[in-house]
């Protein structure tokens, strides 16, 4: 195994092109597990930390650019950046351990394609998009196209992403991340679920977006249910609504950390909690 | 394949090695530079016997790659004791019987110190939250959660 520390975009996409074998190293937490286990013997490891910006949490156009070695811990320590994304910050920090947060990245856990992975759902209920650099150049992508089903992801030979992009997003706009595991830290999750809204001036929804993890074999947007929520202040009714939207759409499977029915249940609950967490802090509640 | 030439600093201490690029950081440190208070205890990043700081943040050295440590600083158990004289954690750890085989002891006392050096005054949740990725198989956690919180108020002066 060779191992890589391009200083350049075009170096690292040179470099994944010219070797199928190649794999990219950001934080490491799942490429090592996995080369340790020898379920994967790639003939070369890419670290692309050493690439300018990937270690940066930028400003830009009103939202904000997360580069695609940022730890989830740094993410978690950045004041203006969860103020304005609260939900996708907590789904980050779910992620592992302390030691594990120090490492591991978003565009890692959207890439390793697992239909759990903690950081995704809020990344798609935000409209999130993640720019791709690749022999022919760049592209930007929305967030749920790039798992296919579990362990598939859509990037083409030589790809790799660069970052995440987390649109501006108008005034009284939040979003909440909730998910079910049967401790309280260190566990995959049986349902994940995340909710991003907006609000009106007098406190109704304009906007919703709902999103759910760990049903189907990759990250749900839910319309359907985000429907439930607009021109309500997410009262019973419209919760109720919701919450009977994100049940039908989930399409799980039975395994031992939960039955179909059971993640079915609790998909409802998480998006009815989600959604009223996401709306406290939208009005600019403490929550 | 040529080995890789790492220079980094490990402990305040200018260091260099050659590693292949399979061997993790916790395979460096403790099969050739025989500091070997890092333990290797899952592999996979869940039990946290290997942890160490690097640039000033805690990993699991069983999932960094020794070539990776190129330019960086490494901070493992080894540099925690000034000399003779031990770190507060570590007197405590021993005073207070807050360990038992030992094995994860020097993994929990390095996230312990980068705790207390982050946020001087933890509550219980915030202590039992952040050594979640620390496993004791031995001891039942209450008396290393309780020698981390009263090691917090004595280097606060408030023990």
């Amino acid at each position: 195994m060779k191992f890589e520390t391009p200083q350049t975009i075009e170096a690292a996409t040179a470099l994944l092109a010219a070797d199928a074998g190649a794999r990219v190293l950001a934080g490491g937490t799942d490429l090592l597990v996995r080369l340790r286990a020898g379920q994967i013997e790639p003939s070369a490891v890419i670290d692309i930390k050493r690439i300018k910006g990937m270690s940066d949490i930028t400003q830009e156009d009103g939202g904000w650019r997360i580069g695609a070695a940022v730890p989830c811990s740094v993410m978690g320590e950045h004041d203006g950046l969860k103020a304005a994304y609260p939900g996708v910050v907590e789904g980050a920090e779910l992620i592992g351990s302390t030691q594990v947060q120090g490492r591991c990245t978003m565009v890692g856990n959207l890439c390793n394609a697992g239909p759990a992975g903690d950081s995704v759902p809020a990344m798609v209920a935000a409209g999130a998009s993640v720019r791709i650099a690749g022999p022919e150049g760049t592209r930007d992508v929305p967030v749920i196209d790039i798992p296919l089903s579990p362990g598939k992801t859509s990037l083409a030979k030589g790809e790799f992403v660069t970052s995440v992009f987390l649109p501006a997003r108008p005034a009284r706009s939040s979003d909440a991340y909730l998910r079910f595991i049967p401790r309280t830290e260190m566990d995959i999750a049986v349902v994940g679920c995340a909710v991003n809204l907006s609000l009106n001036e007098d406190g109704t929804v304009k906007e919703a977006h709902v999103s759910l993890g760990a049903v189907a074999p990759k990250v749900l947007d839910v319309p359907e249910a985000a429907a439930a929520l607009i021109g309500s202040k997410c009262e019973d009714a419209a919760l109720e609504a919701l919450a009977t939207a994100a049940t039908a759409a989930a399409t799980p499977i039975d395994d031992k950390r939960g039955t179909v029915a059971f993640r079915k249940d609790v998909s409802g609950v998480l998006a009815r909690r989600a959604a009223k967490l996401a709306y406290t802090r939208a009005m600019g509640e403490k929550s | 394949m040529s080995r890789i030439h790492v220079n980094t600093t490990i402990n305040g201490d200018a260091t260099d090695y050659l590693c292949e690029a399979e061997d993790t950081l916790l395979d460096v440190l403790r099969d050739q530079l025989d500091m070997t208070g890092s333990k290797e205890g899952c592999a996979s990043g869940d039990c946290g016997a290997c942890t160490v700081r690097l640039d000033g943040r805690l990993v699991c050295s069983c999932l960094v790659l020794g070539a990776e440590a190129e330019g960086r600083t490494v901070e493992t158990i080894e540099g925690m004791a000034d000399g003779e004289t031990l770190h507060p954690l570590q007197k405590n750890f021993i005073d207070k019987a807050a360990l038992q085989c030992g094995i994860c002891t020097p993994g929990i006392l390095v996230a312990a110190k980068d705790l207390l050096e982050r946020n001087p005054d933890p509550t219980e949740e915030e202590v039992r939250y952040w050594l979640a990725g620390n496993l004791c198989r031995c001891t039942g956690y209450d008396k290393i959660i309780r020698t981390v919180l009263e090691t917090a108020a004595e280097m606060r002066g408030a023990a």
